[in-house]
C-alpha cells in the first residue's frame, strides 16, 4: 500500500489526477455512500425530510428509500437502552432484510457473541462493535473466529487532546489514554474486516471529514476504511474520496434533510473521476 | 418451508448443509416472488427443477458439512441448473486455498487468495464492476458493466473457458463461471440491489 501512495504522490501533485489514479488501481471498485440512521425502540430517532416519506420514524421505508437513490449500503446505530432491545432489533433487521436489496450494518449494544449471532441469522451483513471492544478486547477475535471477518465492523470515536488522536467512548464524553492509530492497527490484528472511523472533532460541524487523521490511518491499515464525521456538502464527500483514498463515506442529517440527494451526489463524484455505482 | 403463493418459475431447491445465514437470499426470492424449498436430505433432491447452494464462511468447513449433508453425488450428478453463490461457487472449483481444501471439482478451475503482493485490502468489500464475457441468459437484461455487491478473501482464477464474468480488483478474476448446467456467482445477487434481484429470476427462468 506505501509503495502505491508514493507513487501517486509522486506522479501527480493535484488532488484530481491524484483520485484518477487512485480509480484506475482500484480496478472497479467503486467507492460507498453510506447514510446512517439512529434508531430507538424500533424507530428512527433523528429527524428525516423526504418530501415523499409517508413514516418518517419507520426504519424500514427509509432504508427502502435510501436504497433507491443508490445508497450503496446502509448503517443502523441503535441506542435503544431497555432490556428489550435484543429482540426489538432482531425484529428491525428481519424487517429491512426483507424489504431491502442492499448490504447494512447493524451497530449499538452488541456485547457478546449470542448479541451477534441473533442479528446474523435475522439478515444482518455485518455488525458494528464500540466501546464493548474497548472493553474487551478480545469479543473482536472472538466475533471474527465465529462469523468471519468481513461481518466485523469496528467503529471508533476519536477525539484529538493535547496533540494525540484519542479514542473515545459513549460519543466522545469518556475519554480512553488509547491511541487511535494503535487501536485500529491492533482491531484489525484481531480480526476486524472494517473499520467505521468518526471524528468527534468534526462530527456536527458539517465542516469536512477529518482527511488528515483519514488519509494517515487509511495508509496503514489493510482492510477497509469508512469515513465519518463533518459531511457538509459535496466537496466534502469529492475531498475525503481524493485527499484520503478511503473506501467508503458515511453521513446522516446531509441526506436525512434531503441537503444532499445521493444520486447528484454520486454524478459529482463520477465528474471528479471517482468511481461510483450510477 | 414457506410455500410462496404468488410464484413464478421452477420450483427451486436451496442445499441446506448449514453453511450460514440464508435470510437474506430467501427474502430476496420472496420479494420475485420465486419458489423455493429447503433441501435437507439427499431423498428430496430430485424433485426440484434447479438447486442453488448459498455459503458464507470457510470454504473447507463448507465442503466438510456438504459432505456430511449427502449431497454431494447428487449435486454432481444432476443435468438440471444449479447456481452456487459466493463460497457455494467456490464448492464448484477442484480446490480452494482455504484450508487447502479438495471441492467439487465440477468446475476446472482453483479458489485462491487475494496476496499481499497484489496491494489491495482484502476482503474484497463493495461494489465492484463485472465484464460480461459470453452471451448468456444469467445475465439477461443486465448491462455489462454492472456493479454487483462482493465481499470475499478468496477468488477462483480467471479462465478463457469458464469465466462467464469477470471482476477487476488487484487482478482479474471469475465474477462468473459457467459450465454445462452449473452456474456460480462469486458476488451476492441478494444484495447487489436490482442487477442481483435480475440475476435471481434469470437463473429461475433457465
Amino acid at each position: 500500500m506505501n509503495d502505491l501512495r508514493k507513487y501517486i504522490t509522486s506522479a501527480s501533485p493535484d488532488g484530481e489526477s491524484a483520485g484518477q489514479l487512485q480509480n484506475k488501481r482500484s480496478g472497479g471498485l467503486a467507492k460507498r455512500i453510506i447514510p446512517c440512521l439512529d434508531v430507538k425502540d424500533g424507530r428512527t430517532v433523528k429527524g428525516v425530510n423526504f418530501v415523499d416519506l409517508r413514516d418518517a420514524g419507520d426504519p424500514v421505508e427509509l432504508a427502502w428509500q435510501y436504497s433507491r437513490q443508490g445508497a450503496d449500503e446502509l448503517v443502523f446505530l441503535d441506542i435503544t437502552a431497555t432490556h428489550e432491545r435484543r429482540k426489538t432489533m432482531a425484529e428491525l433487521v428481519k424487517a429491512v432484510a426483507r424489504q431491502v436489496n442492499i448490504p447494512f450494518t447493524i451497530g449499538g449494544g452488541i456485547n457478546e457473541i449470542a448479541d451477534a449471532d441473533i442479528l446474523l441469522n435475522s439478515g444482518a451483513d455485518k455488525i458494528s462493535i464500540n466501546s464493548a471492544a474497548v472493553r474487551n478486547p478480545l469479543l473482536v477475535n472472538e466475533l471474527a473466529a465465529a462469523f468471519g471477518k468481513q461481518f466485523v465492523v469496528v467503529a471508533v470515536d476519536t477525539k484529538f487532546v493535547n496533540g494525540r488522536n484519542l479514542v473515545h467512548l459513549n460519543g466522545g464524553r469518556i475519554p480512553t489514554g488509547i491511541e487511535t492509530e494503535n487501536w485500529i492497527r491492533e482491531v484489525e490484528d484481531r480480526g476486524a474486516g472494517e473499520i467505521l472511523l468518526t471524528s468527534m472533532d468534526h462530527d456536527g460541524t458539517k465542516g469536512g471529514f477529518d482527511n488528515i487523521l483519514l488519509k494517515k490511518i487509511n495508509d496503514s491499515i489493510s482492510i477497509p476504511l469508512i469515513a465519518s464525521g463533518g459531511a457538509g456538502t459535496v466537496q466534502h464527500f469529492i475531498d475525503v474520496f481524493q485527499k484520503t483514498n478511503v473506501d467508503a463515506a458515511l453521513a446522516a442529517s446531509v441526506f436525512h434533510y434531503g441537503e444532499i440527494l445521493i444520486p447528484s451526489l454520486k454524478e459529482r463524484l463520477r465528474e471528479q473521476h471517482i468511481e461510483v455505482r450510477l | 418451508m414457506v410455500e410462496n403463493n404468488k410464484t413464478k418459475g421452477r420450483r427451486i431447491g436451496i442445499v441446506n448443509y448449514g453453511a450460514g445465514n440464508i435470510f437474506s437470499l430467501t427474502a430476496a426470492l420472496e420479494r420475485q416472488a420465486i419458489s423455493y424449498e429447503m433441501i435437507s436430505s439427499p431423498d428430496d433432491f430430485e424433485q426440484y427443477d434447479h438447486y442453488i447452494i448459498p455459503g458464507v464462511g470457510h470454504a473447507g468447513a463448507a465442503m466438510q458439512k456438504l459432505t456430511e449433508s449427502g449431497m454431494v453425488d447428487k449435486i454432481k450428478s444432476t443435468a438440471k441448473p444449479v447456481l452456487g453463490i459466493c463460497v457455494g461457487m467456490q464448492l464448484l472449483t477442484e480446490f480452494s486455498e482455504e484450508g487447502n481444501a479438495e471441492l467439487l471439482g465440477i468446475t476446472p478451475l482453483k479458489t485462491r487468495h487475494f496476496t499481499d503482493d497484489l496491494k489491495i485490502k482484502v476482503p474484497h468489500t463493495g461494489w465492484n464492476k463485472v465484464c460480461i464475457q459470453f452471451d448468456n441468459e444469467l445475465f439477461k437484461d443486465i448491462n455489462n458493466g454492472a456493479y454487483f455487491y462482493f465481499v470475499h478473501s478468496y477468488f477462483i482464477e480467471f479462465n478463457s473457458t469458464f469465466t462467464l464474468a469477470f471482476a477487476e480488483y488487484g487482478l482479474k478474476f471469475s465474477a462468473a463461471v459457467k459450465k454445462d448446467n452449473f452456474y456460480g456467482v462469486q458476488f451476492h445477487p441478494e444484495k447487489s440491489g436490482e442487477a442481483g434481484e435480475q440475476i435471481l429470476k434469470n437463473f429461475s427462468e433457465l
